[in-house]
């Protein structure tokens, strides 16, 4: 409960601020608190009694696989995964007999909140779509809580996943992660450890979108582009260390004016903001990762990446993830080479697999979209098995976007993010059953109740829902 | 009607024989030990054999049996359906959509129309296309295709075409009329439903009246809707060809059914029918059936708000017939959509058949294609188990009496880069 205490720090040291106004060294500190992260989570878990699964074939999304398990929820954790638990005489018991147990989905490429349904103009908050380069924007400043998208994301399991902004600009902004628990602000989603990460584009989007309105018009003007930015933000990265050198020595001058285009930047140079790359043609995948060593920083994932089953050595070497589709193909030039092997022939190169949705329909059923890949995998020759395959739903884009400490597995002492299946989940027929957050069953497919409304939905003549 | 498509396949079949003439004829096959489903009055066969000659089904039998000089394909512990039907596509009409060049699914205003019904597909439908390979290898041997938009109120006609290799597949040219009935058709006649309704009744009513009339080009027609337009929309008033019409909210649906009243000989089909379960009972009595996505339960506009994943299914519990499978590269995705809409509600065997014998009667071509009766084009397809499974494929797909080559360009994509060989550039490979 990392956030719960640090909130109570946070409360404590305002208070003795407001109190003691004449202790400037906490002033100060709470100061910097707000500068270094002036949007803080707010996310509370939901209070739970312990929950043990039993009788349930259980993938621990990190490649094992345990038929006729159990696995206990307690506090908010996984505490016990095996093929029997001891479990306290308060649990709520759930027999998974014919059930299946994965960790809790997550889904590292979305724009629920920040392009909602309805999708009217008016909720059009995903692409600045104002100039090449916004690194200054941050997608939580558009994510709309109330997107109806959420709740059923989570009626197909998904109990994490990355906000982004589009993908117009070379840099778009600061995407957002989320737990799949909306309340009222965005903040109250925020997952409480995630790092920020930046969202950036390669190819034919930002030279479609600019290239009449003053550039880049060309995928060597995107290029350029980004050097350019990178240049600039190597020196404002310098300028403030040798501020910040300067503090420490108690020999501080003025401090440079903040750039909050800039700071993104230079985060991402000093490792605490991860990239997240809009890429399809392994072409310029190689050429990115050499721009990332050019200015030594590092992409985390390409996203999309429809070819980068062509590169896999090398995306392997440079330890870059690749978020992916299933079998999208074809709808623009770049994604014409798309083909169905792209996931499993990427896992088999041992470099980082992920399937991710893009897309309010395809969020619902990214089981199916890792099914799809894992048998026509299978079919090209390449076997993996489904406990490995999990991992690209899972623990992959976890590790994606930082938060594998915390999630993404059925590791004891983890967050408790599961979900119950009614089925093999690599079935088209199989539905998440009971979707757990933080330990709380916030969705069941059989009780009306724990099938959360967004506010938009409330009181419409006919609500479709999630069912 | 039956005897116009019968005629249009004679024709076909004999300009393929003569495109083929320097091949074999189509050989006669047996594809035995398979479950098979009909979809015809011959049902489901646990396990039985399917007879082929001269490119249609000869027989379909529940035993064993290779007649003489037949090749046999055993299928035994596998699924023997139909060929998949693409419902509504842009099948060959479309390469790359997005700053690729010319795209003959959509078109712009034209003199020769005022709204959109006239411009016929059949003279676009380019069968190089590289998608054609990549869909029909996935078990789709025949799809509807016709245009996503024209910018105003009719996307043109549609033709229905065969999947297999060579040029001459059109099975249907001027197969059907679509117009848009929702937000985005509003949007494109004025901005209301209170002109696009106006602008709907009076191109149905002037192509009424063009029905009974002599076009001359020495006699001026002084409709609003083009003479072209009139001819292309006379047959939908007689009711020789469908008129669909995509229409989401509740209100737009009854408004589509009560079209009926005006004209009576209306063949209407509703395309997507997002609220249609709320108003499944009206649209069972007028006996018309829906084309729709049965994973599109997003309420994106003010006019989806009811949208559900169980809409294919209790629109088939009242008696709608329902056809899936709406797109164009992942058409062959329409499996998986069907397999969804089992997962919520739809019967197994309704789902099959949104893919085959529903989409084939839905544009009258039941005669031909979507199921396994003597005589209809052999187009079926044997599939490695439950083929609305996502982790099932499509073993060997027969279309027209001919066993396909399984390869696509992604096919081919993939084997380049599976060879690890780096001694060479990939071109080599």
């Amino acid at each position: 409960m990392r956030s719960k205490s640090s909130m109570r720090m946070l409360g404590v040291s305002l208070a003795i601020s407001t109190l003691f106004l004449t202790a400037c060294g906490d002033d100060k500190k709470a100061q910097q608190s707000a500068q270094d992260n002036p949007f803080p989570s707010t996310y509370q878990p939901i209070e739970s009694k312990p929950v043990v699964i039993t009788n349930v074939t259980i993938l621990d999304g990190i490649g094992g696989k345990i038929d006729k398990g159990a696995i206990l929820l307690e506090d908010g954790k996984i505490v016990a995964v095996g093929k029997s638990v001891k479990s306290p005489s308060d649990a709520l018991e759930v027999d998974g007999t014919g059930k299946w147990v994965t960790p809790g989905i997550i889904d590292n490429h979305s724009h629920l909140g920040v392009y909602p349904s309805p999708s009217t103009h008016s909720h059009s908050d995903g692409n600045e779509m104002t100039g090449p380069v916004t690194a200054e924007v941050w997608a939580e400043h558009s994510v709309w809580p109330q997107d109806p998208g959420f709740q059923r994301a989570l009626a197909g399991g998904v109990t994490s996943m990355q906000l982004l902004p589009g993908s117009a600009n070379l840099f778009g902004g600061r995407s957002v992660t989320v737990k799949n628990l909306p309340n009222r602000s965005v903040q109250d989603m925020k997952f409480p450890e995630a790092p920020y990460g930046i969202k950036m584009a390669c190819g034919e989007n930002p030279k479609r979108v600019y290239g009449s309105k003053g550039g880049p018009m060309t995928r060597m003007a995107n290029v350029a582009g980004y050097r350019k930015a990178w240049i600039d933000a190597q020196e404002y990265r310098k300028k403030w260390d040798a501020y910040n050198a300067a503090l420490e020595e108690g020999k501080a001058g003025e401090a440079p004016k903040r750039d909050l285009r800039m700071e993104t930047l230079a985060g991402v140079l000093r490792g605490d903001i991860l990239v997240h790359m809009h890429c399809y043609r392994a072409d310029e995948m190689a050429v990115m990762m050499d721009v990332m060593k050019e200015f030594d920083y590092k992409i985390g994932t390409f996203h999309h990446a429809v070819e980068a089953y062509k590169i896999s050595d090398m995306l392997a070497e440079n330890n870059v993830c690749s978020a992916m589709w299933a079998d999208w193909w074809g709808f623009k030039m770049e994604a014409y080479d798309g083909i169905r092997e792209n996931i499993p022939m990427v896992h088999n190169a041992g470099a980082c697999a992920i399937v991710h949705s893009d897309s309010d329909i395809g969020i619902q059923r990214l089981n199916q979209e890792a099914a799809k890949a894992w048998s026509d995998g299978k079919r090209a020759g390449i076997d993996i098995s489904q406990a490995e395959a999990w991992q690209w739903l899972s623990a992959n884009p976890a590790k994606s976007l930082g938060i594998f400490e915390h999630t993404g597995s059925l590791e004891e002492g983890k967050n408790a993010d599961v979900v119950l299946w009614t089925a093999d989940p690599f079935s088209t027929y199989a539905k998440a059953e009971k979707v757990f957050i933080d330990g709380a069953m916030v969705f069941d497919l059989n009780n009306p109740e724990l099938q959360p409304v967004s506010d938009f939905e409330l009181g419409q003549t006919f609500l479709g829902g999630a069912q | 009607m039956r005897h116009f498509t019968k005629k249009l396949k004679a024709v076909s079949l004999a300009i393929m024989t003569i495109s083929m003439s320097a091949q074999s004829l189509a050989e006669d096959i047996a594809i035995t030990g398979a479950k098979i489903y009909t979809m015809g009055e011959a049902g489901v066969i646990e396990s039985g054999t399917v007879l082929i000659s001269d490119g249609e089904i000869k027989q379909v039998l529940d035993s064993q049996r290779v007649p003489n000089g037949y090749r046999e394909i055993d299928a035994t512990g596998k699924v023997v359906t139909p060929g998949f039907i693409g419902a509504l596509t842009n099948l060959g009409l479309v390469e790359v959509g997005m700053s690729a060049g010319t795209v003959d699914a959509r078109a712009g205003a034209h003199p020769v129309s005022t709204v959109g019904a006239a411009y016929d597909v059949q003279y676009a439908i380019n069968k190089d296309s590289t998608i054609i390979p990549i869909t029909r290898i996935e078990g789709f041997t025949s799809a509807i295709t016709g245009m996503s938009g024209t910018g105003q109120l009719f996307n043109g006609q549609g033709a229905i075409i065969g999947l297999e290799p060579g040029f001459n597949s059109t099975l249907k040219a001027k197969a059907y009329a679509h117009a848009d009935l929702n937000n985005n058709g509003a949007d494109r006649s004025g901005g209301s439903r209170a002109s696009l309704w106006v602008a709907l009744n009076q191109s149905l009513e002037e192509a009424g009246f063009a029905a009974n009339y002599e076009f001359s080009p020495t006699k001026a027609w002084e409709g609003w809707i083009t003479s072209a337009d009139a001819k292309a929309l006379a047959p939908v008033i007689s009711g020789e060809i469908p008129l669909l019409v995509t229409a989401n909210r509740a209100a737009d649906i009854l408004q589509a059914l009560a079209l009926k009243e005006k004209f009576a000989n209306l063949n209407l089909v509703l395309v997507d029918a997002t609220e249609g379960w709320r108003v499944a009972e009206q649209i069972a009595a007028a006996n018309v059936p829906v084309i729709l996505n049965p994973e599109d339960n997003m309420p994106s506009g003010f006019d989806h708000l009811g949208a559900t994943l169980e809409n294919a299914g209790k629109l088939h519990a009242a008696g709608v017939k329902v056809a899936i499978g709406m797109n164009t590269h992942n058409i062959r995705l329409a499996a998986q959509h069907a397999g969804n809409a089992v997962a919520n509600g739809l019967p197994y065997e309704a789902g099959l058949a949104s893919l085959t014998s529903n989409v084939a009667s839905i544009f009258n071509v039941d005669n031909m294609l979507g199921s396994l009766t003597p005589g209809m084009r052999a187009d079926l397809v044997i599939w490695s188990g439950d083929p609305l499974e996502v982790t099932e494929a499509a073993e060997v797909v027969i279309i027209n009496g001919e066993e396909i080559e399984m390869t696509s360009r992604q096919i081919q994509l993939r084997d380049r880069y599976l060879n690890q060989d780096k001694s060479k550039p990939v071109s080599y490979r």
